[in-house]
């Protein structure tokens, strides 16, 4: 033996294995497996863990109060266990990086505006994934507070919030970087998701409806893009608010009905893109105020109250190959000065006609209707909605535009719907 | 007073105007029916039909066959009926002719097509649209001798009701837009009984979130239940009033 320790080569390949096996350190982490037996299942083994053991949580209703994990864990539930707040605590607490919170079942967290209780808070830990979640009755569902690289996918989140001050968010994010958020159903909270100094995050495929504010809010949250969701009958919308370069496509945004509410809020946004969007009955389809070069095409407006409300606020934003059907006004403006430009898209209220057979319209089109005009200026003359004197002054004015801006309109409108 | 009805009605419904228009609304409802994508717009769209043509017809051949049946009238003023209930037969003889027009051309393919709660208030509406117009038919024709003026005062009651009355409201809400003028202006829109008329339709077609604070008005002061007996009540008013005053003038009248 003393021979070969001499030996340089055998003890190279000595510490060769070595190397070799010090991954196998951590893969060789062990399972714990917790039942259902006293008051503190989870929290003993949680004492007993080293980093990166996986813990199996049985089926069982568990009310242990607040569950803090301070190191990297993996926590698995089978069938769903119940962890219960009892309307007192918050659920999860993670304070370390590389958590894996999965196939869990998170209901009654504690609900009180001061200190925002949640089923799963992380705070600043990086690598956090939660997936595969139930959430019931929580006052916020997941908060991720300057969390990073964080993987929030296929949870649902369910609570019966009636007042905003009464109920959290659906998912939170604060101060947060490169977030994906995922195939999440939330339904009934204050906001479905909302979004503050969150940068570089996606957000993807999840559905938010019914929320008691906005199905997802944005404040202060640059470089981010959401697609494919949908947003359904949630109480005001979408609000998208002081932010720069998001991007918005292929998301839906239906129902949204009632006095203050819209489809899209966006307001001081710039340098964006809203592509491919379906706006589907919602009160107004787009609301923008102070927001700038901002490229808005191949959105469908359907049978919205308002399609667009542009303020006069608003520059150098592009609207082009939209399609505008069956809304009552197609667009809404405060002010006579446009300085966006509408060209290309198609209005089904376009009466104009096309000789060359190019599909481009040969007359243009003045998408303001004078009655919305007089509506911004008055708004009690909403009395008269659908009255037949208001019908013949807006075709009157379609054909001698005196009241309505000169240059709001579309040189160039399709004969045919662009998508 | 049955018979003279009876009679009146099977007169009117032989008559060709009103045989000509039930068949033009009906070709407009069932095609409204068949080009609108959805069940809903149909009915908005009828709605706004209602409210155009159904006052006009009205009070055009109310006029028009008061003027026309002069002589039958003569005659049966000669025999002995209470002028009030000859007066009466005929009011009621054109209402039921038109209540059976508007349910061939309108009613019938609401029930088929769309047999919701705004279908059904369309029909009511219509039906009292209908006679109210023919009541003031009924005034204008016994107010003027001559009936061109008589017509010509019809159409000048129909066009002040669908336009004139609305160019005022747009033109008083703008001159007075720095006094608090939403309210009144509402309560002398419900005057009027084709506007009353157009604002149950939108607070029953879920258009008050599109009219911001004005809906919320509409929907405070007639989306409640008493808020729409109020407006039954007014086109119940309209139907009598002019009806009333048309009666004492035919009963003084030396025929």
């Amino acid at each position: 033996m003393g021979r070969a320790f001499n030996d340089g080569t055998m003890r190279f390949e000595i510490a060769f294995v070595i190397l070799i096996l010090v991954p196998f350190k951590i893969w060789a982490a062990k399972y714990y497996t917790v039942a259902n037996s006293s008051s503190s299942d989870i929290i003993n083994t949680l004492k007993k863990v080293k980093d990166y053991d996986t813990i199996y949580i049985k089926k069982g209703h568990y009310k242990e109060g607040n569950i803090k994990i301070s190191r990297p864990l993996t926590i698995i539930g089978l069938n769903y266990p119940i962890i219960d707040g009892e309307l007192k605590y918050e659920l999860i607490s993670i304070a370390s990086n590389d958590v894996i919170i999965k196939g869990l079942k998170l209901i009654n967290s504690g609900h009180s505006a001061l200190d925002d209780p949640c089923a799963i808070k992380v705070y600043n830990a990086s690598n956090i994934v939660i997936e595969h979640n139930i959430f019931e009755n929580n006052f916020f569902g997941i908060y991720i507070q300057e969390g990073h690289n964080c993987l929030i996918r296929n949870n649902k989140l369910n609570a019966e919030g009636i007042n905003e001050h009464e109920i959290g968010n659906g998912i939170h994010a604060w101060k947060s970087t490169d977030l994906k958020i995922v195939a999440n159903t939330i339904k009934g909270h204050r906001d479905g998701i909302y979004f503050e100094f969150v940068t570089h995050s996606v957000i993807w495929r999840n559905i938010a409806e019914n929320n008691i504010r906005y199905g997802l809010h944005f404040m202060f949250s640059n470089d981010d893009a959401y697609f494919t969701n949908t947003f359904r009958a949630n109480g005001a919308g979408v609000a998208v608010m002081y932010s720069k370069k998001v991007v918005m496509i292929n998301n839906k945004f239906e129902n949204n009905w009632g006095a203050a509410a819209y489809g899209l809020l966006l307001k001081d946004i710039t340098d964006s893109t809203i592509s491919g969007n379906h706006f589907l009955s919602n009160t107004m389809g787009i609301l923008m105020e102070g927001s700038n070069r901002i490229e808005i095409d191949k959105n469908i407006f359907n049978s919205n109250g308002w399609a667009l409300r542009v303020q006069a606020s608003c520059m150098e934003n592009k609207f082009y190959k939209n399609d505008f059907l069956n809304n009552t006004f197609d667009i809404g403006t405060n002010g006579s000065v446009v300085l966006n430009n509408f060209d290309h898209n198609y209005w089904d209220k376009y009466k104009g006609y096309d000789l060359n057979k190019d599909n481009i319209g040969d007359v243009p089109y003045r998408p303001l209707s004078l009655y919305s005009v007089i509506i911004e200026k008055n708004n009690a003359a909403m009395l008269l909605f659908r009255s037949l004197f208001i019908t013949l002054l807006d075709r009157s004015e379609k054909i001698f535009p005196t009241i309505t801006p000169e240059n709001f309109i579309d040189n160039y409108p399709s004969m045919k719907a662009n998508i | 007073m049955k018979e003279l009805l009876i009679l009146i009605s099977k007169d009117i419904l032989k008559n060709r105007t009103i045989i000509a228009f039930a068949i033009l609304l009906f070709c407009i409802t069932w095609s409204v029916f068949i080009l609108e994508d959805s069940n809903e717009k149909a009915l908005h769209t009828l709605g706004n039909l209602v409210l155009m043509v159904v006052p006009l017809i009205s009070i055009l051949f109310s006029t028009i066959y008061i003027y026309n049946s002069t002589e039958f009238i003569e005659l049966l003023v000669s025999q002995p009926l209470k002028r009030k209930s000859i007066w009466m037969s005929l009011f009621a003889g054109i209402n039921v002719s038109m209540i059976f027009a508007l349910f061939v051309s309108i009613f019938l393919p609401i029930l088929f097509y769309s047999p919701t709660y705004l279908g059904f208030l369309i029909m009511l509406l219509a039906i009292f649209l209908s006679a109210v117009f023919i009541s003031l038919g009924f005034l204008s024709s016994i107010l003027f001798k001559d009936k061109a003026r008589g017509i010509g005062f019809s159409m000048i009651l129909w066009l002040f009701f669908a336009l004139i009355f609305d160019g005022l409201i747009l033109f008083f809400l703008f001159q007075f837009s720095d006094y608090p003028i939403e309210k009144p202006m509402t309560v002398i829109a419900a005057l009027n009984p084709i506007d009353v008329s157009r604002i149950l339709l939108l607070t029953e077609m879920d258009n008050e979130a599109l009219m911001g604070y004005t809906g919320a008005l509409f929907q405070k002061q007639f989306g409640s239940i008493y808020g729409k007996m109020i407006i039954v009540c007014i086109l119940v008013l309209w139907v009598f009033i002019p009806y009333y005053f048309s009666l004492i003038k035919f009963s003084n009248k030396d025929i």
